[in-house]
């Protein structure tokens, strides 16, 4: 894949100008573009067979309900669950790992329990954790970063302890785009009886991400950083730990039999999917999936590597800036500061010129704190990103120095 | 969209020299402002007497937008009335939306006239402004 992309057309929103000049998106990380299959679905439903889903006797609901259904299959066999009942449909990652802080962990969680995460979480796996610390009496403890921005399995190793009930761990960090090790960190929290919370929301839409294989207790994930729509999510769990979840939203179609002052709730994962879901999110992200599988993850996950390494070498030789994170094994970004010009005014230098990226905290306040910056910026790619937009990015770097004077101060 | 719209010589010259940087020693209202989206962050302090912004201070840790603000907005109400201060306030924030305000009173500030075509950079232009209303309005309370 070089210039020639045959997967930009599939993207109408790509086809325009902004500020007079193509539009480069290079802001995947905070959500991905839709190709016109994902948004198609979603006209279809609503033009065919919208209805409200597991309640109607007529056809359209059940048109519906298979249409919802066929979603979750198709993210079961997508991540590898063992049941689709494993897979509860929220609003998105941090909808998801909120319910297992609520429903999961404020159940399990003692006083003088230990939860485990790390300095380089998105707010949305921390503050969770906070909270359910704070109400429980438990302690949370930070897993450190080393200088290149990985965590070390030693220092798992000497972390988790018999007290310890939960670790809670991204397997791509959004901002130092590191891989963390999932998969041997499972190991270590089932060796001591925790279990393992994964943040999927910046690797499931870039890498092949198998739960059983990771045999992680816990994953979530967005579908609107895999080309879904907002407003869908997933929260993967094991069957075993989910008959030990309670549900967090109370109302319709999550209950069996209600009575004056008790309830039932209905089986896995209809417990869990109070209230009428997000069925169009659904249908859109189950177009989504089939659009990656209809390519293939590995061609998605060659080309984002393939993008990342020319990033990190092209951007490695702008004189002044400062790349965060890994050298190798990385997500498909790159957060880096441009010496003497804040990230906002780079964000804005490069936006005139039609380069969409982001600028900011990234959601991740102790880990900026760590890095010990305001803030960065970061460009994020995906599958319908070419060489030839790196090439733009770092012209428009060199531009952004010059206009700051960079070279006279 | 032209980034010396944004960027005036002004605005850039208060960027790489702010004014009245620093600290009051002494008494003085102090506030300290934060920028939760983006991380920008100000400690604004006044020393008022007889009603009268007597010294202005800051410090803080932002882009250039929302720096030479700061810098330019304490070099504008130095000296005033704390009411004249809160009417260059208003007058500046209508500025940033786009109305008409008056340039008199605005006088160098009219500047950062270009920043209402970057919307994103607003909260930028509004912080230190932010920090000066939160501190007059705190000061009232507390009298
Ligand atoms: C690593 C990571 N975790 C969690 C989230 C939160 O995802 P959402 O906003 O879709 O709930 C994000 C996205 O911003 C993320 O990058």
């Amino acid at each position: 894949m070089t210039t020639e992309n045959a997967f930009i057309a599939d993207f109408p929103i790509l086809d325009q100008q902004v500020n007079g000049h193509r539009l480069v998106y290079l802001d995947n990380a905070a959500t991905s573009q839709k190709p016109l299959v994902v948004i198609e679905a979603m006209d279809k439903y609503y033009k065919t067979i919208n209805a409200n889903v597991h309640r109607g006797v007529h056809t359209l609901g059940s048109l519906a309900t298979d249409a919802y259904e066929n979603a979750r299959l198709a993210v079961s066999t997508f991540i590898g669950a063992h049941d689709e009942r494993e897979i509860i449909f929220t609003r998105g990652t941090t909808e998801s790992l909120n319910m297992v802080a609520h429903g999961y962990a404020r159940q399990h969680v003692h006083a003088g329990d230990e939860i485990i995460i790390t300095l380089m979480e998105h707010h949305s796996n921390l503050i969770p954790w906070q909270q359910v610390a704070n109400a429980t009496g438990a302690t949370l403890t930070y897993l450190p970063l080393l200088d290149d921005g990985t965590i070390s399995l030693e220092d798992v190793r000497e972390m988790v302890t018999d007290r310890t009930k939960i670790i809670a761990m991204t397997q791509c960090s959004n901002v130092l785009g590191t891989i963390n090790p999932i998969k041997e960190v499972a190991k270590i929290a089932h060796e001591h009886g925790a279990i393992l919370v994964v943040d999927g929301a910046q690797s499931v839409p870039h890498m092949k991400v198998d739960v059983q294989e990771l045999d992680c207790d816990f994953l979530a994930f967005s579908g609107h950083k895999m080309m879904g729509p907002t407003g869908i999510g997933v929260l993967y769990g094991k069957m075993e730990v989910l008959e030990k979840m309670e549900p967090v939203h109370y109302g319709g179609e999550m209950i069996e039999t209600v009575e004056l002052f008790q309830s039932t709730w209905k089986d896995i994962p209809y417990r869990f999917e109070g209230g009428t879901p997000i069925i169009a999110g659904a249908v859109g992200l189950h177009a989504a999936i089939s659009y990656i599988e209809s390519i293939g993850m590995n061609v998605i996950e060659e080309h984002d590597h393939r993008l990342t390494a020319y990033a990190l070498e092209k951007l490695s030789a702008i004189e002044g800036l400062t790349i965060y994170g890994p050298q190798h094994d990385r997500g498909a970004l790159v957060t880096f500061n441009v010496e003497g010009v804040h990230p906002h005014d780079v964000a804005t230098v490069l936006d005139t010129e039609g380069i969409a990226i982001r600028a900011g905290h990234h959601c991740a306040q102790p880990l900026m704190r760590y890095l010990d910056v305001a803030a960065t910026a970061r460009a994020s790619f995906y599958l319908f990103n070419t060489l030839q937009d790196i090439d733009i990015l770092v012209d428009a770097l060199q531009k952004t120095k010059e206009y700051f004077g960079y070279a006279t101060r | 969209m032209q980034l010396d719209e944004l960027y005036r010589e002004v605005i850039m010259d208060h960027y790489m020299h702010p004014r009245n940087q620093g600290q009051i020693e002494g008494d003085a209202l102090s506030i300290d402002l934060k920028n939760p989206t983006c991380g920008d962050e100000i400690t604004l302090q006044l020393h008022v007497e007889d009603g009268v912004v007597q010294d202005v201070r800051f410090k803080g840790a932002g882009c250039s937008i929302s720096m030479a603000s700061a810098s330019m907005m304490t070099e504008a109400v130095r000296g005033k009335s704390v009411e004249e201060a809160m009417k260059i306030s208003d007058e500046f924030r209508k500025l940033m939306k786009g109305e008409e305000a008056n340039e008199e009173l605005l006088d160098d500030l009219e500047a950062l006239s270009g920043v209402c075509r970057f919307p994103a950079r607003i909260k930028c232009a509004t912080l230190a402004w932010n920090a000066l209303d939160k501190t007059v309005k705190n000061s009232e309370k507390g009298e």
